[in-house]
């Protein structure tokens, strides 16, 4: 990607924000992300609405992984990162203390940028994960398994091969299968980091179609350096640069009127 | 080849207008042509030094296959004294010993390798490992000495009366305490193999993809069932294999146990307290006495069993490596 150097170096002026009008389920307030020395996320304020699609879009290295990460708590496992500031999701702040991060998982599933399917077959891929949340009869996890496939818009194409490896099906296929294994855990948020980033155009256009009806039913949040596809997909829009967040708004406008000359200069392709 | 060879040469030296000449032979480089022939030669010279160990092995061990045929494989004593040769005990305590020191290794180590990697802290997981893999390179006859001089008394005034008081009643703890035999040897062979075991369980652990932990964690899983569901299978391939590996080692060690088992067998029981030998012991322990003859082909056969024993291992491992691999090994890639 492209360094933005002829950027003035202004990291912190503060986001160029129009609040959403639909009620807000996760609210990032003054995010900040370190590792060690680096400052990699800049005290981001970014309200994501429920059922809606939310594009998170940059240039690699903008900090949009790290703020996805950030609200599922995966950087607990990174000893040199140090997260502050507030996320409230449903109102409680899930960076505070004494939370169930097990059960934050839960309601928050997230995809990664890489197919990550397990050495087993296509329905364990899917069941287990019904089991790992607990609570279910194994009558009722195969009906899980079924409906997740189906929302995933896997079914028809893995119905009949179901004990065969989830290793077999083709990128696109292990991608939905992910989506499915997450959605069969029952969230309220899906957290989308690049998740057609490896795919070819034909697979990327299912994904894309699958998130669009999942937005029905589910708050996502989706980060992606195609701008096609945060146009095509989002109803908000945030841009990252350099761990800030410059600009948030409905897709609409951030793409027709952006108010940074930065977020201009991104959406008409003059870098990144 | 080497056409092509100078055609690009030319190509990409053409600017500089220098080519550089080379020597070929058979239109090979010749450096190439030296390494390829001369690694083959080497492994021709080690096959054919392994082949020749056998030979002799086997020739050397006639006289005692044509006197006692398979029986050699089941009786019981080994009686220079009455040219009466049989290895049975040897085998027996050989077998036991290993299998007794994979049972408590294999879970031990795979347990303390998970711990290293999944659940300690940075820091102290470096200085664990170093002192686990110190523990490979101690000598072996040094834990034979302590195995002797420590662990032996120790299992004959405590640990062995202890056994035969809460377990008597199972048929392993029954003889008499004495300290060497077939259940000291075990738990030294078992603290012998356990940094193996250890070094190569985490080996495989740390080499699983960090994305399969975020994964499972990412649906909700507890560090546990990071573990279960995502670290074990995907590291089960290599860790059978480490097992098989140390389980290997266990059957050829020879010093440490010597010191350890008692030397002395006169039938197969279960008793674990009993004395007992094994087939590296009885090579140990009979060399320097052995006589041309008989005597001496029963040593060296006791050898030729253990070759193949260990070979039989390492068949298993194999096809067993190769068959769940075959069920895994893509997953490895993809994932
Ligand atoms: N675990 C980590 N340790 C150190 N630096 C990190 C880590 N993760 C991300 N970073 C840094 O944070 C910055 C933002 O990275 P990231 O959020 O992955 O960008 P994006 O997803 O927008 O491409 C980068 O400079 C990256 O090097
Ligand atoms: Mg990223």
């Amino acid at each position: 990607m492209t360094t933005p150097a002829a950027l003035p170096a202004t990291p912190h002026t503060p986001t160029v924000l129009t609040a959403p009008t639909e009620p807000i389920i996760v609210d990032a307030q003054h995010l900040n992300v370190s590792f060690g020395n680096s400052h990699a996320l800049k005290d981001v304020t970014l309200p994501i609405p429920a059922k809606r699609v939310t594009a998170l879009m940059g240039p690699s290295g903008s900090g949009k992984s790290t703020f996805l990460r950030a609200l599922n708590r995966m950087h607990d496992r990174t000893p040199s990162a140090r997260v502050t500031g507030q996320v409230l999701f449903d109102g409680q702040d899930i960076l505070g203390p004494g939370l169930d991060i097990v059960q934050l998982r839960q309601r928050m599933g997230m995809i990664f940028q890489k197919p990550v399917v397990f050495p087993k077959s296509i329905f364990e891929n899917v069941a287990f994960a019904v089991r790992v949340q607990g609570g279910l009869k194994h009558a009722a996890i195969a009906d899980r398994v079924e409906h997740s496939l189906r929302q995933a818009a896997l079914w028809d194409e893995v119905k009949d091969r179901l004990r065969q490896s989830a290793v077999g099906l083709s990128g696109g296929q292990q991608q939905r299968l992910c989506i499915a294994r997450a959605l069969a855990v029952e969230p309220e948020v899906l957290l989308l980091d690049e998740p057609t980033s490896a795919l070819d155009p034909v697979a990327t256009l299912k994904v894309e179609d699958l998130v669009r009806d999942l937005a029905q039913t589910y708050t996502i949040a989706i980060v992606t350096h195609n701008l096609q596809q945060a146009g095509r997909l989002s109803h908000y829009s945030g841009f990252f640069l350099l761990g800030s967040l410059i600009e948030f708004g409905p897709t609409q406008e951030v793409f027709e009127r952006p108010r940074d000359k930065r977020t201009e200069d991104f959406i008409t392709g003059r870098f990144g | 080849m080497n056409e092509v060879r100078s055609v690009t040469g030319a190509a990409t030296s053409a600017a500089t207008t220098h080519r550089r000449t080379r020597i070929t032979v058979r239109g090979m480089a010749l450096g190439d042509f030296v390494l390829q022939n001369g690694t083959l030669l080497i492994v021709i010279a080690v096959l054919a030094l392994i082949a020749g160990v056998f030979w002799v092995v086997l020739a050397s061990s006639m006289p005692t296959i044509h006197q006692f045929g398979w029986q050699f494989l089941t009786n019981q004593a080994f009686d220079p004294d009455h040219n009466s040769f049989g290895v049975g005990p040897a085998i027996f305590g050989t077998i036991v010993t290993s299998v007794f020191a994979l049972v408590f290794a294999a879970p031990l180590g795979i347990g303390a390798a998970v711990f290293l990697v999944e659940f300690c802290p940075r820091r102290a997981r470096t200085s664990l490992a170093f002192f686990t893999d110190l523990l490979a390179t101690v000598p072996s006859v040094v834990f034979g000495l302590w195995g002797f001089l420590v662990l032996a008394p120790w299992m004959q005034h405590s640990g062995e009366p202890w056994l035969k008081l809460h377990l008597g009643f199972l048929p392993f703890f029954v003889g008499t305490p004495r300290g060497v035999g077939l259940l000291t040897a075990g738990m030294i062979l078992t603290v012998m193999i356990l940094p193996l075991v250890i070094a190569i369980a985490r080996e495989v652990m740390q080499i699983v993809p960090n994305e399969q932990r975020e994964a499972l964690l990412a649906l909700g899983a507890t560090r546990w069932e990071v573990v279960r569901y995502a670290i074990l299978p995907f590291a089960r391939v290599g860790i059978t294999g480490g097992v098989i590996l140390a389980l290997g080692r266990a059957l050829g060690e020879t010093i440490a146990v010597t010191l350890v088992i008692g030397n002395q067998a006169n039938k197969i029981s279960p008793d674990l307290f009993a004395t007992g030998y094994t087939l590296p012991s009885v090579i140990a322990n009979q060399f320097g006495e052995a006589t041309p003859g008989l005597f001496r082909s029963a040593v060296i056969e006791a050898g030729l069993i253990l070759i193949v024993m260990t070979l039989i291992v390492n068949v298993l491992a194999r096809l067993l490596i190769a068959r769940m691999g075959r069920h895994h090994r893509v997953g490895g890639l993809v994932a």
